[in-house]
């Protein structure tokens, strides 16, 4: 009987890859285990086993091909006797039902296609005229960490896997060959090791960028980050400076489970002496990033695996940074504010869009850096609109979402026509099933729900 | 690259000049006059908080300062007012980072196990036992990749010997040849648990072995013994050999803080080593035997010492506490 060869998943959060090469060609026999094709994903280049004997039947996809999605046919496996022709069409339709149920990680895909394009940017310092160009989360961290290694001799970047794999999320693709291992450090896997060496560098004069691979292992080395770079300017009556950048992966990807999902804005925003940026966007994420290697200050910056390799327009511009402490409105609306920052960005505006077309107009608010955290611009706004809501990954309790809540009342109290509703991660560790991983997630259905129920529709 | 042993005995007397001796005897002088002030302050009051007095390790700091270079860094742990008079910081700032005033160090913002001193290159007084192990590896590693041929002493306990950001350490810096001294100060009790209860093996120094990394046990109540083992570390290290270790066996004659309750060893165990192994006593019978100085000689700087930390105490107590706003500011540069 003819089986699909279907376009195989390599990574939790991988979506679609590049059919990079064939190395069987139609006819040859396979064996389970034999390597038949190189797959390029947007972290590495992987080998891809066959899981079933037979024929090469009929290659459906031709070697080179980009973009092609997961679970999409990509070739026919055959028993000897069989012929391909029968059976490549109705295979490939099978395929087309089968991908909604077994693809649908938290990220639609649809999303990476096109760039998107804040609706209401109320960034003013990129001049008019100025060429956009849809860039990558993931290039557009590279691309700051490069121009400022260019521009200062003491930024160097450590971290496991930064250098000669390229980056376990290949953020630092490139980065080894252009500035050599001298800047550009693997280090052994050893997290409180590596974070105290490198806070201990930045006290020494040097501008360290420390890679975790996911927040979730700094939680080996929070001593550093806290006890140590972020509490010895004030320990030392001001005399010691540790301009360290703690940058990577943040908050839930797809399926990684309890010790791997986890959101740490809040933990971090609440430590003073830190500076936190949890962009969105590519342009926000290269423009913050920049900015955090230039600050005097340890920032701890958090970064969401689902985001890299999702595409903004991004400015063409010698150097573009975008300041700490200032919130950028995607959105803007009369009827209720929403409030996120990171990846909850992404309900939000889908909220925003689909409320639009109930009438109900929301202002949509990134604060892109927690701490400091932008209060101003939220007050304004739900001066304006009389209404909020927050949308964070993290859990309710102690969450951001309560102490812009808290904020809110005391200092716009008079302003609110109804409660400020946090909508969060679930109080519970990430399970691994799908369904039950979606449940635990903030949705933007939930999103639509609050702000139908604030606005009283 | 193995470990060795050079037995605790006492140095050679003979290569060592009046005026080194005479240094020696000051320099431990002045720590142990200002401990002991710092006990008489905190039962007055007038320092609160954990207060971890150096007394009976004198000889530690004091050999291994004679054996660094200008612009070589230090730092410690929490037991760190003898690190900062050794390395020549101001005994008024430091006494007033103990009353929390205004003239301390860190302005009253710290307090005795957090101070710093970029002029002087100390980098703390860290809090946080084993802590201040990876942050020295780190100023190492800047010092390398600057090329500025700085060695940084990263001094630990033996209670942070156990802790396993030690051992990551040790693993980057023999991996990228840093040139950091590990002094292990072995004063036999972590808080109140010796070395015994606590250690799998009786010797530190050995520890660095599976990294290759050199270490030597060295008597560290000896302030001789203590500088000549300090140049061979610095040597090894200014030469891109890497780390070195050096346990120094020492004791502390005081309590871990001031709120030690002594259950764990005798007063006799104690009494002992102050009259058999006391560094300062050492360099007092080698300054007179040598007839380098005279009993009154001794007396006089004996008087000057005091002076000296009788200015600090009072200096420490008339600045006045930091002004409210300093709550809100350091935060951030």
């Amino acid at each position: 009987m003819a089986t699909e060869v279907l376009m195989p998943a390599l990574s939790p959060t991988m979506e679609e890859g590049t059919l990079a090469k064939w190395l069987v060609k139609e006819g040859d026999e396979v064996a389970s285990g034999d390597i038949i094709a190189e797959i390029e994903t947007d972290k590495a280049t992987m080998e891809f086993e066959a899981v079933d004997e037979g024929i090469i039947g009929k290659i459906l996809v031709e070697e080179g091909t980009e973009g092609v999605k997961v679970n999409t046919p990509i070739a026919v496996l055959i028993e000897e006797g069989e012929s391909a022709d029968d059976i490549a069409a109705p295979a490939a339709a099978q395929a087309d039902t089968d991908a909604p149920e077994t693809a649908d990680a938290p990220v639609e895909a649809k999303a990476a296609a096109q760039p998107i394009t804040p609706v209401a940017p109320t960034e003013t310092d990129i001049p008019e005229g100025t060429e956009m160009r849809a860039t990558t989360v993931r290039e557009a961290l590279r691309d700051a960490m490069a121009e400022e290694m260019r521009a200062d001799d003491t930024v160097f970047l450590m971290g496991e896997e930064v250098a000669e794999y390229q980056g376990a999320y290949k953020i630092s693709q490139g980065l080894l060959d252009e500035f050599g291992a001298k800047r550009v450090i693997d280090t052994p896997i050893t997290e409180h090791g590596f974070t105290g060496l490198a806070t201990g560098a930045a006290m020494g004069g040097l501008k360290p960028i420390v890679e975790f691979m996911t927040f979730n292992f700094a939680m080996q080395a929070i001593d550093h980050i806290i006890n140590t770079a972020a509490k010895t300017r004030y320990m030392s009556g001001g005399q010691m400076s540790c301009p360290i950048v703690f940058r990577g992966a943040n908050g839930a990807a797809a399926r990684v489970a309890a010790q791997h999902s986890q959101d740490y804005a809040a933990w971090y925003a609440q430590i003073p002496g830190l500076h936190v940026a949890m962009p969105y966007s590519a342009s926000d994420a290269k423009g913050l990033l920049k900015t955090a290697i230039r600050d005097e200050n340890p920032v701890v910056f958090l970064e969401n695996e689902l985001l890299y390799g999702q595409s903004f327009d991004v400015p063409v511009m010698d150097d573009y940074t975008v300041p700490f402490g200032k919130a950028r409105i995607w959105r803007e609306g009369n009827d209720l504010t929403i409030v996120s920052f990171g990846i909850g960005m992404k309900y939000a505006l889908e909220a925003a869009d689909a409320l639009a077309e109930d009438g109900i107009s929301a202002e949509v608010i990134d604060l892109r850096t927690l701490r400091p955290l932008d209060y101003d611009t939220v007050l304004n706004s739900v001066m304006k609109t009389n209404r909020c809501i927050t949308v964070e990954e993290g859990w309710p309790v102690a969450s951001i979402g309560n102490h812009i809540s808290a904020t809110i009342m005391e200092r716009a109290f008079d302003y609110l026509d109804a409660p400020v509703i946090n909508l969060t991660g679930k109080d519970v560790p990430m399970p691994y099933a799908a369904n039950l991983e979606k449940l635990a997630l903030v949705t933007t259905k939930e999103v639509i729900d609050a702000a139908k129920a604030v606005t009283y529709r | 690259m193995a470990a060795r042993k050079s037995a605790p005995k006492k140095s050679a007397k003979s290569n060592t000049s009046k005026e080194e001796l005479l240094g020696f005897y000051r320099e431990m002088l002045l720590i142990r006059r200002f401990e002991e002030k710092a006990g008489q302050l905190y039962g007055m009051g007038l320092i609160g908080g954990f207060c971890h007095l150096y007394i009976g390790q004198e000889a530690v700091v004091v050999g291994l300062e004679a054996a660094a270079k200008d612009g070589d860094k230090r730092l410690t742990s929490y037991r760190d007012h003898g690190h900062m008079l050794a390395c020549g910081m101001d005994p008024k700032g430091v006494m007033a980072e103990l009353t929390g005033r205004e003239g301390g160090y860190s302005k009253g913002k710290g307090g005795s196990m957090h101070m710093f001193s970029t002029e002087k290159h100390f980098y703390g007084g860290h809090g946080i036992v084993g802590a201040q192990v990876p942050i020295g590896t780190g100023l190492a590693f800047a010092d390398k990749y600057l090329e500025n041929g700085g060695v940084t002493f990263t001094y630990f306990g033996d209670g942070a010997a156990n802790q396993g950001q030690v051992y990551e350490s040790f693993n980057m810096a023999s991996l990228w040849q840093l040139p950091v001294i590990y002094v292990v100060e072995n004063n036999q009790y972590a808080m109140g648990t010796s070395l015994q209860r606590s250690s799998s093996t009786p010797d530190i120094y050995t520890r660095g072995e599976a990294f290759g990394i050199p270490g030597e046990a060295v008597d560290g109540m000896d302030v001789l013994a203590v500088k000549e083992a300090g140049l061979r570390a610095t040597e090894h290290c200014r030469s891109g050999n890497g780390p070195y270790i050096l346990e120094m066996k020492t004791y502390r004659y005081r309590g871990h803080s001031m709120s030690d309750p002594a259950k764990y060893r005798t007063r006799e165990e104690v009494q002992k080593i102050r009259e058999e192994r006391d560094a300062i006593e050492h360099v007092r019978d080698l300054i007179l035997q040598g007839k380098h100085a005279s009993e009154d000689e001794l007396k006089a700087i004996d008087k000057e010492i005091k002076g000296i930390v009788n200015d600090a105490a009072e200096f420490s107590k008339n600045s006045p506490e930091p002004a409210l706003e300093e709550l809100w500011t350091d935060i951030y540069a």
